[in-house]
């Protein structure tokens, strides 16, 4: 085959192999993800026994967990996302270098989990962070979480060097959110505003929390 | 209007012939101070009663209680023990209204009560004129109202009291217009949010944060001048065990002064409590301590038991319980030690070690439960699955073969270690008369040689059937600490053999598996936690949901003695000492 492209001479047939571009760039970088040293809850400690040695999360070149965002390649985000945490994860995100992954690992960072009525969860990191993989569980088990990053290298190997976005221009951070009377997410600020001042006029808020305990009765 | 009933009676009640007037009357066993006294009060209690540890102080909110209308709005409920008599709490209640929610602080008499008062001043709205550091714990400073106010609604607020009518199981609503939305798309902001009416984000400005960090000494040291400078360790840090955050302020390498900051992890377990059904709340009080989820669960079913009244508990379950419970306590000491070793510096290798052992504990508690690490596995009234013959063949290899050895070979490499040695050594001294008034407890507490622990001094479930030691050891610094995880594991070993031993056959839950009665009424129930003195405190109305649910955390308050530990030493023993804490921000934070 490739000798139709290229003189390679006899005696080195057998050592040189041809393949695309793609192909080497993903093998590489699905074969060191390193990531993130950042526990949030829970999930953080099957984190931890994934690491170690029964589960072994060496065996995918993963074990190196760098502590600063700007060595690591992917982030776990391993626990309930809480609107009081939630400007350093995007802050974390902003300063990890390109390309970069999330991993939603487990229901609280999926959706809000079991927590997602309280009042300072964020319901999902995907909210605020684009994430790649979502690992259900609570906590998942290893067994899911090396699942997941297996997934996520799978992910990188269909990834083409022609289209990835991290070689583009514009840059993708995404603005801090402000922690205000409630989590402010600057990306929504109009709409905000807009209807809080609808909320001034028709107090619709405290109506609709009125209807809902009527019904019931 | 409760006052003046009780103002004929003043006379009968305790404490009134020394300080006149402080004591206006009874609310169950607790006894109603008046908060212009509830200091005079205080101060006698500790000095002369021997009331020198407070084990908690919570608030409650009567505004919705069936039984407490026209009784004052707030409520400040105390938790006092003595270390040295034992025994029983004695609880007292101060009251304050709403249009003026005022408390005295007690953090004079006892510092302990500088973080749980914070949080009530955080979550109710309660003031404490007298409190040196009056700022909101868990939530941010600006955040709009005090959540756990009964007339405080969250975004996603459906109903006061699950199971909620508007669910249909598994999606089988009988017509279209039953069906529910998703609370994204009823909320007001389509997420979950609630600003004030009228709220602008641009003219939105973050109030200033003072924190209390101590004198700034400026010292000349011959020619090199010195400043004082402020250090952020967390929330994202490698050694602060999960997202805590505390504020140094340095001179040159010293800590003049430090803070912690929680609240990062605050996942309204109490709110959430309150509108889940008693059976609901299990599977989240897993997520409090997450490394200990049996120990969560046998406090909790026992509160709830305490509750109940009397409860009939098989005698196999009763082992089994105890089984899991000190199960866990190994686990959570190998743990620990572990981890203190990763934050010296020994980075990873005697976790490993420790991890080792923990899959081992793990692997009998997915047996008996089903779950790795959210067991979810006691009731009130026995525990939810039976165990098998192999399984508990199983639980005596461990314990009688493998757990000792692993306990004696992280004993073997650690204790006479020189490195361990001169890092611990004298690093984070607590004092014993400290470490009553901070309200420290378990390991922390007994490591200041203070002979304290649940098990002995007001024993629970059938814990005075066992032949164990208390554990102390008197050096009070961090390695003192260590000593007592490595032989507390030890006891608890001690602890599963008899019970492994004995465990007897028969059912493991009475009938009532599912459905209880809770009738109304109140209970503070507190087990000795591998971390600490772990104490549920639960409200009844008489429906199916606690009017009140509150966790005394261990960690979050044997954080209260974190700062004064830690002035004076270096930054780097920082990481040390809060290791030896050994804190988990499921629990700090809840």
């Amino acid at each position: 085959m490739a000798d139709e492209y290229l003189e390679v001479p006899p005696e080195l047939s057998r050592n040189v192999f041809l393949t695309t571009l793609d192909t080497v760039y993903n093998w590489s970088r699905r074969s060191s993800l390193w990531p993130m040293m950042f526990g949030l809850a829970c999930c953080a400690i099957e984190m931890i026994a994934v690491a170690a040695s029964r589960y072994d999360l060496a065996r995918f070149g993963m074990e190196v967990m760098r502590p600063s965002p700007r060595q690591a390649d992917v982030m776990i985000v391993s626990g309930t996302v809480t609107k009081k945490m939630v400007p350093q994860i995007v802050r974390l995100y902003n300063q990890m270098p390109q390309p970069r992954y999330v991993v939603a690992m487990g229901a609280c960072a999926t959706g809000g989990g079991p927590f997602k009525e309280g009042y300072n969860v964020v319901s999902g990191v995907d909210k605020f962070i684009p994430v790649d993989v979502y690992i259900p569980g609570c906590p998942p088990t290893p067994e899911a979480l090396l699942y997941g990053m297996m997934r996520l290298q799978e992910k990188i190997k269909r990834q083409s060097v022609k289209t990835v976005p991290w070689y583009r221009k514009e840059r993708d951070d995404i603005p801090v959110p402000v922690l205000g009377p409630d989590i402010l997410d600057l990306r929504r600020k109009e709409e905000i505003k807009k209807i809080s001042a609808q909320l001034a006029d028709s107090e619709k808020y405290l109506e609709r929390l009125e209807t809902k305990t009527t019904q019931k009765a | 209007m409760a006052q003046a009933q009780s103002a004929v009676a003043t006379e009968s009640l305790p404490y009134n012939d020394v300080i006149p007037g402080a004591v206006v009357g009874r609310d169950g066993e607790a006894l109603i101070v008046n908060r212009e006294k509830l200091l005079e009060l205080a101060r006698y209690l500790r000095d002369h009663e021997g009331y020198d540890y407070l084990s908690s102080v919570t608030g409650v909110d009567n505004l919705t209680h069936p039984k407490r209308q026209g009784v004052e709005r707030f409520e400040v409920v105390y938790h006092l023990y003595s270390t040295k008599r034992g025994g029983g709490p004695l609880v007292l209640k101060a009251r304050a209204p709403e249009d003026d929610p005022e408390i005295p602080s007690v953090v004079s008499i006892w510092p302990g009560a500088d973080f749980q008062e914070r949080e009530i001043w955080d979550l109710f709205g309660v003031r404490f004129p007298g409190h040196p550091n009056l700022r909101r714990i868990l939530l941010w400073e600006g955040f709009n109202g005090h959540p756990m106010r009964k007339d405080w609604k969250e975004a996603y607020y459906e109903e006061e009291h699950k199971p909620y009518s508007s669910r249909w199981p598994y999606g089988h609503y009988p017509r279209e217009e039953y069906k529910y939305p998703w609370q994204e798309e009823r909320a007001v902001y389509k997420d979950n949010l609630v600003f004030p009416k009228g709220f602008d984000p641009d003219r939105w400005q973050a109030p200033e944060v003072e924190y209390r960090l101590g004198q700034d000494i400026y010292r000349e040291l011959e020619k090199l001048k010195t400043d004082r400078i402020i250090v952020n360790i967390g929330p994202q840090h490698p050694s602060t065990h999960g997202v805590f955050r505390m504020v140094v302020a340095l001179e040159g390498e010293t800590i003049l002064g430090l803070e912690p900051e929680v609240g990062y992890l605050h996942r309204n377990h109490e709110k959430i409590g309150e509108r889940n059904t008693y059976l609901m709340n299990i599977p989240y009080t897993d997520r409090l301590d997450y490394i200990n989820s049996m120990s969560n669960n046998l406090g909790y079913v026992l509160a709830v038991e305490k509750l109940m009244g009397k409860v009939e508990v098989p005698e196999r379950a009763k082992y089994l319980r105890i089984i899991m419970a000190e199960l866990t306590r190994v686990l959570n000491h190998m743990f620990a030690i572990g981890f203190l070793l990763n934050d010296l510096g020994a980075f990873f290798t005697p976790a490993l070690y420790a991890l080792e052992e923990r899959e081992l504990i793990l692997d009998l508690f997915e047996a008996a439960s089903g779950s790795r690490m959210m067991c979810n596995y006691m009731r009130p009234g026995g525990v939810a699955y039976d165990v098998s013959e192999e399984w508990v063949a199983q639980a005596k290899k461990l314990v009688f073969e493998r757990l000792p050895r692993a306990v004696d070979e992280l004993d073997y490499y650690l204790t006479e270690n020189e490195i361990l040695l001169a890092r611990t050594k004298g690093v984070g001294y607590l004092s014993p008369e400290d470490a009553i008034a901070y309200s420290t407890s378990g390991p922390v507490l007994r490591g200041s040689g203070v002979p304290y622990d649940i098990r002995k001094v007001e024993p629970y479930c059938i814990y005075d059937r066992f032949d164990f030691d208390i554990v102390t050891e008197d050096g009070g610094d961090v390695y003192a600490r260590y000593m007592v995880r490595i032989r507390e594991a030890r006891e608890s070993l001690k602890i599963l053999r008899q019970a492994l031993k004995d465990l007897p056959g028969g059912p493991v839950i009475g009938k009532k598996k599912y459905t209880f009665r809770i009738p109304p009424g109140e209970a503070y129930q507190r087990i000795e936690a591998p971390k600490g003195e772990l104490g549920f405190y639960l409200v009844s109305d008489g429906t199916a949901n606690p009017y009140r649910y509150h966790v005394r955390s261990p960690s979050f308050i044997n954080l209260t003695a974190l700062g004064p530990m830690c002035v004076g030493h270096k930054v780097a023993d920082s990481v040390g000492i809060l290791g030896s804490i050994d804190i988990v921000l499921g629990e700090v934070d809840r």
